[in-house]
């Protein structure tokens, strides 16, 4: 079955704009100076690219076997869902084990409590701590 | 037009499938490979994915779905590893 030009068209457009999208991620992971700077790339460029790449490859099924496929918009979902989640627990991870980090990044983990960085024991207060 | 786009998006995935093994390997602290592999596991879906398109078929997009799945889960667990020194307190 063939494609009308103009849904060739766009999934051409969405599938070069993923893959460039993909890119940009990775190579700002790979280029950036500290980690906290490199924690960009991949959570937003990367995350917007394969969205864009799986929309295209839905509209292509849709397109050429008549009916949508909901299983794509699955897997963008869950991958738009659980980017954030993951990236907020890397950005912890890095601030827990003080990673070093460029003069140009800002701010320091003063919202770190003394037992979030392992100074002092976690209090339990069915222990008898307060 | 389309198999232009196919595959110039295809030589993008891989080229960037190469920076993160750059990354993965010269990474100076354990964070840094994490995310190397966090990003590496989501340039595998967009992989799988193109795979599907180029051969005409929809068969591997449930294993796209478990991959997204596990490596989420397994990003979770190292982080929380590296965090608490333990998975499951």
């Amino acid at each position: 079955m063939t494609l009308h030009l103009l849904l060739e068209g766009v999934i051409a457009f969405l599938l070069i704009a993923g893959g460039a999208f993909i890119f940009i991620g990775s190579l700002g992971m790979a280029h950036l100076r500290d980690f906290y700077m490199r924690l960009h790339g991949p959570t937003k460029a990367t995350t917007l690219g394969i969205g864009c790449m799986l929309v295209a490859s839905m509209l292509y099924f849709w397109g050429t076997e008549g009916k949508p496929d909901i299983q794509e918009m699955l897997i963008t979902l869950f991958l738009f869902i659980t980017a954030p989640v993951s990236a907020h627990l890397l950005a912890k991870t890095g601030l827990h084990l003080k990673l070093k980090h460029a003069d140009k990044t800002l701010g320091t983990p003063v919202e770190l409590r003394p037992e979030e960085v392992g100074e002092k024991p976690v209090p339990h207060p069915d222990r008898g701590h307060d | 037009m389309l198999e232009i786009a196919l595959f110039t998006c295809l030589a993008l995935v891989v080229a960037a499938l190469g920076l993160n093994v750059y990354r993965l390997t010269i990474g100076p602290d354990m964070p840094d490979r994490l995310l190397a592999l966090d990003t590496m596991y989501i340039n595998s879906i967009a992989l799988i994915g193109l795979l599907g398109l180029w051969l005409n078929t929809k068969t591997y997009f449930e294993s796209a779905l478990l991959i997204a799945m596990l490596g989420f889960i397994s990003t979770v667990a190292v982080c929380k590893y590296l965090l608490r020194g333990d998975i499951i307190e």
